[in-house]
């Protein structure tokens, strides 16, 4: 290379570069109508005629439009331009203005043809692509955008997705974080759900198998909560929010499509919920009288059923407000089955206020509930209360805890009115079923 | 022309032919396999009872917890041990 280089930009439209053109000679290098861009992106091009000196490959000067005496000062070629006028303005480019263009190569998955007369979303539904609702068809551009979300290498393998613990790349996670309807920014939580899933603590090849309820159940804390938009307020477990609503089917989406599960094949849940769609949402930390749920950027998955009410518009002390909320966690799967089930408790800013009023701590709150769901064998039994469901015989005599120790999570979120908070029963609890796993979401 | 990328593990779909059927169970050995279902060990007594009147040899397993795949150790076994396996797979 030699060390000093001149190149023009130039464009056949502008009357400036018509007039400074001929007088270029052989001494520069002209880049003429750049269309794909490239060029004008890597250096900055908003006007032209543009002149720069590279020294070593390095812009070390330049300018813009025709001025005799610049110019002959940055080249050094003291008769450049006679017989030009002294000075004329360039014309303005847009280059800098339109989609920079999108380099799609580094993509490493199979390329599906669609038919000129076929609709890309429909393509995708009758692909087997979907989870029931329309997809946003993955071209490569956009899973090329939704990269740019991480630092993380596209091929890089995340985890392994049961059931067909099939390997899945970062590339893989985007291609089904765009179906789902994601933002670039939401793309670190997925993966970061991805890797939680995936984990033998979490089980989510059994979760995904059973006959029950039960999905996964993402609960995002953290800055990155509010700086993605997602929803920690009103309507929190609702419709409505883009994020909230795309994270956790984009957790589906690659069950489905990378691991191979679906409903009727390795999913055989007898009723499902509705919530396996997507159930994901951010616990709200500003208002909140306790610690988080997780610290920091994190996701935390839990095996979750559909959520349900819990009403007290009376109870003005925390006492009977915990012994209302132990009264309706008795009933998670069945008033008469302890142990089995854990569940999430969703406290609402109202009720909340309550126990910050009285300077109750989280573990106070569990701690009361607990005390409150000490229950007698005899209330559990197979038979008692007229109902045949219950425990064997041999555990009349025994008094149980509803929840294993760690079974009983705690959340703040919701919006600022209602007297409600909400239970979300969990499935097989413990390491023979489904254990909470909390994972930080990195870059 | 649309191109989209595919979102799957791009596996070709495999089909797998099932086992060879014996043509009887004579001199063979049945597993029978409790996934830990409730009264799933009811349906095998009953199973192995009938197997063992007829001069079958059974061998009993039972997973760890019906949640998860048997282990591989269990699969070996069962392999090793048996010609053929009977699953309880449901309560």
């Amino acid at each position: 290379m030699t060390a000093e280089r001149y190149v023009v930009v130039v464009n056949g439209e502008c009357p400036t570069c018509a007039l400074v053109r001929p007088a270029l000679g052989s001494r520069f290098d002209v880049v003429d109508e750049d269309e794909s861009l490239e060029f004008s992106y890597e250096y900055e091009i908003e006007t032209v005629p543009t002149l720069l000196k590279f020294t070593h490959g390095e812009v070390v000067e330049r300018t813009v439009g025709w001025s005799r005496d610049i110019w002959r000062k940055i080249t050094g070629i003291e008769d450049l331009g006679e017989g030009l006028p002294e000075h004329r303005p360039g014309c303005g480019s847009r280059a800098l203005e339109v989609p920079k263009p999108i380099d799609t190569t580094h993509l490493k998955s199979r390329r599906v043809a669609i038919g000129s007369a076929e609709d890309d979303i429909e393509a995708c539904i009758a692909r087997g692509w979907s989870d029931g609702l329309p997809v946003v068809p993955p071209t490569p551009e956009r899973v090329a955008r939704m990269l740019a979300g991480t630092k993380r290498d596209a091929q890089e393998i995340v985890a392994e997705i049961p059931p067909d613990l099939a390997p899945c790349t970062v590339e893989k996670v985007a291609i089904n974080a765009v179906m789902a309807g994601c933002e670039s920014s939401y793309l670190p939580v997925v993966l970061a759900a991805v890797e939680a899933a995936c984990t033998d603590e979490f089980n989510m090849h059994g979760l995904l198998a059973t006959t029950y309820f039960s999905g996964p159940v993402i609960v995002v804390n953290g800055p990155i909560a509010k700086r993605i938009g997602m929803n920690s307020g009103v309507n929190v477990l609702g419709q409505g929010n883009r994020a909230n609503s795309s994270i956790g089917r984009a957790l589906q989406l690659l069950i489905r499509n990378v691991g191979g599960g679906r409903p009727g094949g390795v999913d055989r849940a007898t009723l499902g919920n509705p919530g396996k769609l997507s159930f994901c949402f951010a616990e709200d930390e500003d208002n909140s009288p306790w610690e988080p749920l997780a610290e920091g950027d994190a996701v935390t998955l839990f095996c979750g059923e559909g959520p349900r009410g819990v009403v007290d518009q009376i109870s003005r002390t925390p006492e009977s407000l915990a012994k209302s909320f132990a009264a309706c966690l008795r009933t998670v799967a069945h008033p008469k089955l302890v142990l089995g089930f854990d569940a999430m408790l969703i406290v609402s800013p109202e009720h909340a206020s309550r126990f910050r009023h009285a300077g109750w701590t989280k573990q106070r709150l569990r701690d009361e509930i607990y005390a409150n769901l000490n229950i007698h064998g005899s209330e559990l039994v197979r038979g008692a209360g007229g109902i045949e469901e219950g425990l064997p015989e041999g555990f009349k005599d025994a008094t149980l805890p509803k929840f294993r120790p760690e079974g009983l999570l705690i959340v703040h979120a919701g919006g600022g009115a209602g007297l409600f908070s909400a239970i979300v029963g969990g499935w097989v609890a413990g390491a023979t079923g489904s254990q909470t796993v909390t994972r930080a979401i990195g870059d | 022309m649309t191109e989209l990328l595919d979102p799957t593990s791009e596996r070709e779909p495999s089909h797998r032919p099932l086992a060879a059927r014996p043509d009887s169970l004579e001199g063979k050995t049945v597993g029978l396999l409790d996934i830990s279902k409730p009264r799933g060990d009811v349906f095998l007594d009953e199973v192995q009872a009938a197997l063992e009147s007829k001069g079958v040899k059974v061998e009993r397993f039972k997973k760890p917890t019906f949640t998860k795949p048997a282990p591989p150790d269990l699969r070996h076994e069962i392999e090793t041990k048996c010609d053929l396996v009977i699953e309880a797979l449901a309560d």
